[in-house]
């Protein structure tokens, strides 16, 4: 067996790097902003594996992985511009960006 | 495999690479649009067009704009004395690792039953457009709230609260 040979392999791989990049961004950072883009490194990471198996699929004419990643991309887009609203209005209140410090919910 | 998939490939991980790892906020970002590049390369690759145009104008034209307004907003390009990363960095790392290991394993066991489509898809602009007035009419709608809530909760979250209003 060489896993080579086969494209599909080649895109989960890198899929699965860019996800754990990601995820390891969002957990070791301090700057919430930094979360966010390692939040966005994951959902990438997922939308390219949804177009991987769209291409390599069945029946890519069913067009089912493009129309779920057409959709994820814009989930993230509304996620990203409420989660950067909710930090700059944090940041406002607490006048810091750093999530260490950020350890009490009341205003 | 050929020669582009490979340098597309280490563009976007080394993007990826750089946004997590450096340590000022708006290298991070600027890291961040070349992986959101090399990811609507890899669209195109994969016959993608209309998924590959809609990463760049969405990702590259207004997420990452977002993120940089966002950092100049907060002064979050002032890189903090005490380091980046947070006080213990291990398990972060340990649970990333891991589930890049299982991800990896997961991939490399099952390349037998996946399938294997080498016919290049014929997908027009037109036909992504029939179904989303067709068959995915509903969730075209859903997006469409969405959207416009998070819109109108964007604004309402980073308006600036008046003096005395609460």
């Amino acid at each position: 067996m060489n896993p080579s040979v086969n494209p599909l392999t080649g895109y989960l791989l890198v899929a699965a790097l860019l996800f754990a990049i990601g995820l390891a961004g969002a957990l070791t950072r301090r700057n919430a902003i930094l979360v966010l883009i390692g939040i966005e490194l994951m959902l990438n990471a997922a939308n390219l594996n949804l177009i991987a198996f769209w291409r390599y699929g069945p029946h890519p004419e069913a067009l089912t992985g493009m129309m779920f990643a057409i959709f994820s991309i814009a989930v993230a887009a509304a996620e990203a511009a409420v989660g950067l609203g909710l930090v700059i209005q944090i940041h406002r209140h607490a006048k810091t960006t750093d999530l260490d410090a950020m350890n009490r919910m009341k205003g | 495999m050929s020669f582009v998939f490979y340098f597309i490939a280490a563009l976007s991980v080394a993007g990826a690479l750089a946004a997590v790892l450096l340590k000022n906020t708006v290298h991070c970002a600027l890291a961040l649009t070349v992986a959101f590049a090399g990811l609507a390369m890899m669209f195109l690759e994969l016959d993608a067009q209309f998924a590959g145009f809609a990463q760049i104008l969405i990702y590259i034209g207004a997420v990452a704009i977002l993120v940089v307004f966002a950092i100049l907003l907060t002064r979050g390009s002032e890189t903090p004395t005490d380091g980046v990363f947070s006080r213990k960095p291990l398990i972060g790392l340990v649970t990333a690792a891991g589930i890049f290991a299982v991800l990896g394993w997961a991939v490399l066991h099952s390349t037998q039953v996946l399938p294997h489509e080498m016919t290049k898809p014929t997908v027009t602009v037109m036909d992504i457009g029939n179904a989303l007035m067709g068959r995915y009419v509903l969730p075209l709608e859903i997006v469409a709230l969405l959207l416009t809530a998070a819109l109108i909760g964007a604004v309402i979250v980073a308006m600036h609260e008046k003096a005395g209003a609460r």
